[in-house]
């Protein structure tokens, strides 16, 4: 593949929290029959960067073939969010096609796509500007080519349905075109449509996944890699940082159908003609493990660590005023402590891997969100894979299949890594699966935190100080280390975002504020969780808001309201919330509501829950959600990521909790780590608020308000302040 | 050797009795549709029909599937989609999909027994199938639908009540 043709753009675009954010997009034609148009682009803050860039490859986004069939290829992992869906739907508006004629692919891992990293609610906020370009682009090359062939100007040409169309009526179908636009240069500006002029934009169109994972034919992980691929499990250390000291493989080997057992990085692999042959070998393993300083660690230690530590010295991460002085002051600060445990993924696709080393080239097909990335934080899956195969990066193909769930578990690159060094060490194709009790066991967990609040009220019942003193392990220290130069090392740097985010920057106006970090260094993994640190800072900013509501004698929506004047979006979904769930009527008898609004990742949810206690157990019945995600690209996927979001936290809010004994993560399976079921499932009525700003995220941000919506519900009910989850009542 | 049918197709399996019938239909049969998610029958993501009931696959052996008919998702496409399929499709329920096929045949277990479900028949029948998306709103309405579409088709058969048939 060489790119014949480019074109730059930049553009300017003002970005939430009011930074210039800039965007170079780059579109160039990749050699080959039809057209292929190749999109790079790059998003910077940083106005000292280069408008143009020489390393510029060019990588296939969309494809038009000679027989008229339109691909998009979409560089970003599908695991339930439909991206799959919302990246070929910007193509297809710009580009003036059928939707029922638009097919997609995964892309291969490669370079040319930049970091192929599917997270942090960022696939449809990145792409906005450069794949609606794109598609612009092709239309473009497609009209002129169709002027040319007519000698007619191309401003007198139409597009629709794939077709350009001449005021005399005759159709050239992009098909019949594409091989003749690929010959032209790629224009330098092909304008994208004004938003009134959007005609696939802003409609529910079907999913493209839609069909094939309802007839079982839509290849996931654990489905994927040819046909004679053996399969693997592994016995990891049962405790955190342990290593294998010695194992004897006779009794495994004894096992029919068990065929090697193999010592990896990860600990010992026992390879077999299947899962349960797999299984049955490592059970009969004799391992010896040095189970390492982590094996007396238990919950007690922890917290005892964490408390010291936020009521330690923290470091501080937003100050203004004098919160010190005017807390000390106050007759009675509102004081509360809250802890939020260790939260397991629980993917419904356990985690696994395909890799196949042979001839000096190793394939791997993996469920990841993490394909391709820079070596400076140790590279993507495929690059991670080539280097435990001892493959080089070249010579190592990562193809991306459908992820069964992802929330954050499938960033990272240990599933496949062990996949691929297993690989490097057999022959044949081998897939490593597994169990639920090894995915739940071996997980890199949100981080178990630790909050101390202090606040205080004025004469007018407002807040007129505010104390935070946080404390949990980090998510992104161990990704990238505090000496990384350049852009990365902000996200490294003291304020820490991935613990800290939403605390900060907690949006209601007080006079005096104080947020601070305390780090803890503990031995257990922790990693992004659907919506990372707004998973905590959430819960504790709308919990604590609602105390100072109640310390005031408030009612804790127009409270809410007085306090978020700086705050429009916020101002806007929380009313919208509040006005859906009819807040100042009465809640139906024994029943009660909470409110909490939260922005993450460039939207704004507020959710009101109506709840009451059935049996000693909260039971939610009704959930209002109201979102303004700037743009709505799909509003029946925004809608279904409400209620995913929703029921995802409150899974959370209501059973989740890992905790460690002797080093070990205590939980395992769905019996003692439950899930909510379809008959806990409340009512959810969404509101879509947009404000017409460039698109926000809408993986994540239903999951953040949902917890202290009804932990909020239970105070007004009960009296009970829930500090502390899972929820437990008294 | 144990002797079933699956899809309606004779099969022979060559395995230890224990073996759970999940993972035969996976690595033996070819047949992926049916998932893998707890090993211990409390996700439901390996639901196929044994004798046209409900069974989690990874807690059925294959010696308990000895003469039996199986079903599993590639199965109910046998004959172009099925009602509860289309209803899938035409609701949009799938996200991630990975708990889908199981989904699909708890559906079309319960729609078999009780052609009109009510939202406490469906809670009731369906809350062995977890789904870590969320997407249990869908699959409600999802199965209502197919109700409809199923009535529809049996409509379809009877002239007489041809008004349904345009729903």
């Amino acid at each position: 593949m060489s790119d014949r043709t480019e074109t730059d753009d930049v553009r300017t675009e003002e970005a939430n929290g009011g930074f210039s954010r800039r965007t170079f997009i780059k579109i160039g034609i990749v050699a080959g029959a039809g057209l292929t148009l190749g999109v790079a682009w790059r998003m910077t803050r940083d106005p000292g960067l280069p408008t143009s860039d020489a390393t510029f490859v060019p990588n296939a986004y969309l494809r038009i073939d000679e027989d008229g069939s339109i691909t998009v290829l979409v560089a970003k992992a599908e695991m339930g969010q439909g991206v799959s869906t919302a990246l070929p739907q910007m193509i297809a508006e710009e580009l003036d096609v059928a939707w029922e004629d638009v097919t997609f692919e995964f892309a291969q891992a490669h370079d040319a796509y930049g970091m192929m990293v599917t997270g942090g609610s960022t696939a449809v906020m990145e792409a906005w500007g450069p794949l609606r370009r794109a598609g612009a682009t092709a239309r473009w090359m497609l009209r002129e080519a169709a002027a040319r062939r007519w000698d007619l100007p191309a401003e007198q040409l139409a597009t629709r349905n794939a077709r350009v169309i001449a005021p005399d009526g005759s159709e050239l179908t992009y098909g019949d075109l594409a091989t003749d636009a690929a010959k032209l240069e790629a224009p330098d500006e092909a304008p994208v449509k004004d938003p009134s002029e959007f005609r696939l934009i802003g409609r529910s169109l079907p999913r493209l996944d839609a069909e094939s994972k309802s007839t079982g034919r839509a290849t996931f992980g654990i489905d994927a890699g040819p046909p004679n691929t053996r399969v693997a499990v592994v016995a990891r250390s049962p405790v955190f940082g342990g290593r294998l000291r010695s194992f004897d493989p006779s009794a495994a080997l004894a096992i029919p159908g068990v065929e090697e057992v193999v010592e990896i990085r990860a600990g010992v692999a026992v390879v077999a003609r299947g899962y349960v042959e797999a299984n049955q070998g490592r059970d009969a393993l004799d391992i010896e493990w040095d189970e390492g300083d982590a094996a007396s660690l238990s919950d007690e230690t922890i917290h005892q660590t964490l408390r010291a530590a936020a009521q330690g010295s923290g470091r501080s991460v937003t100050e203004y005023g004098e919160p010190d002085v005017v807390l000390d002051a106050a007759p009675e600060p509102v004081v509360a402590t809250y802890r939020l445990p260790y939260l397991a993924h629980a993917t419904m696709e356990p985690m696994n891997c395909t890799a196949w080393v042979h001839d000096g080239q190793c394939t791997v097909w993996a469920p990841t969100q993490f394909a391709n990335g820079p070596a400076i934080i140790g590279g993507g899956a495929r690059q991670v894979a080539a280097d435990a195969a001892g493959v080089s990066v070249d010579k190592t193909e990562l193809n991306v299949t459908y992820l069964g769930g992802g929330f954050g578990r499938r960033a990272e690159r240990d599933f496949v890594q062990e996949a691929a060094e297993l690989a490097g060490k057999i022959d044949g194709p081998v897939k490593v699966v597994w169990s639920r009790e090894d995915d739940t066991r071996h997980d890199f967990y949100r981080p178990a935190s630790w909050h101390e609040f202090r606040g205080s009220l004025g004469n007018d019942g407002l807040p007129e100080a505010w104390e935070h003193r946080m404390a949990s392990q980090s998510i992104i220290e161990r990704l990238v280390p505090p000496w990384v130069p350049g852009p990365a090392a902000r996200f490294a740097g003291k304020r820490d975002p991935t613990s800290t985010e939403g605390a900060s920057n907690q949006p209601y106006r007080v006079p005096h504020m104080l947020m601070s970090y305390a780090r803890v260094d503990l031995p257990i993994p922790v990693g992004f969780w659907r919506s990372v640190g707004h998973t905590h800072t959430g819960f504790v900013v709308e919990s604590f808001i609602d105390e100072l509501a109640h310390a005031a004698g408030r009612d804790p929506y127009e409270y809410r309201r007085a306090l978020l004047d700086e705050h429009p979006r916020h101002l806007a979904v929380l009313n919208a919330a509040a006005e859906a769930a009819d807040w100042g009527s009465p809640a139906p008898e024994g029943r009660a509501r909470g409110i909490a609004v939260v922005e993450s990742f460039g939207s704004y949810v507020a959710q009101v829950a109506e709840v009451s206690i059935e049996d000693g157990v909260p039971r939610v019945h009704k959930v209002w959600c109201a979102i303004d995600c700037g743009t709505v690209l799909n509003p029946r996927i925004v809608r279904a990521q409400m209620e995913s979001g929703i029921v995802y936290g409150l899974t959370a809010a209501l059973h989740g909790e890992i905790n460690i004994q002797n080093g070990r993560a205590v939980q395992g399976n769905f019996i003692d780590y439950p899930m909510l079921r379809i008959n806990q499932m409340p009512a959810v009525e969404v509101i879509l608020a947009p404000s017409g700003d460039a698109p926000g995220g809408v993986g994540e941000p239903a999951t953040p308000p949902i917890a202290p919506a009804v932990t909020n519900a239970i105070f007004a009910l009960t009296g009970q302040r829930i500090r502390t989850m899972p929820i437990r009542l008294i | 050797m144990t002797i079933f049918s699956v899809n309606g197709e004779r099969r022979e399996v060559d395995a230890p009795e224990t073996h759970p019938l999940l993972w035969v239909l996976r690595e033996r049969l070819g047949l992926t549709g049916t998932k893998f998610g707890c090993g211990i029958g409390q996700c439901g993501a390996c639901t196929v029909l044994v004798d046209g009931q409900p069974q989690r696959s990874c807690q059925t052996t294959v010696a308990a599937a000895e003469g039996t008919e199986v079903t599993t998702i590639e199965g109910v496409t046998a004959d172009g989609l099925s009602s509860v399929q289309l209803a899938w499709i035409e609701e949009q329920v799938p996200q991630c999909g990975y708990c889908q096929s199981g989904q699909i045949m708890s559906a079309t277990a319960l729609l078999a027994a009780r052609p009109n479900p009510t939202d406490e028949d469906i809670d009731q029948f369906m809350s062995g199938n977890i789904c870590r998306c969320g997407a249990y709103i869908a699959i409600r309405r999802a199965i209502h639908r197919a109700a409809e579409i199923e009535g529809g088709r049996i409509a379809d058969d009877n002239p007489a009540s041809g008004e349904r048939a345009d729903r």
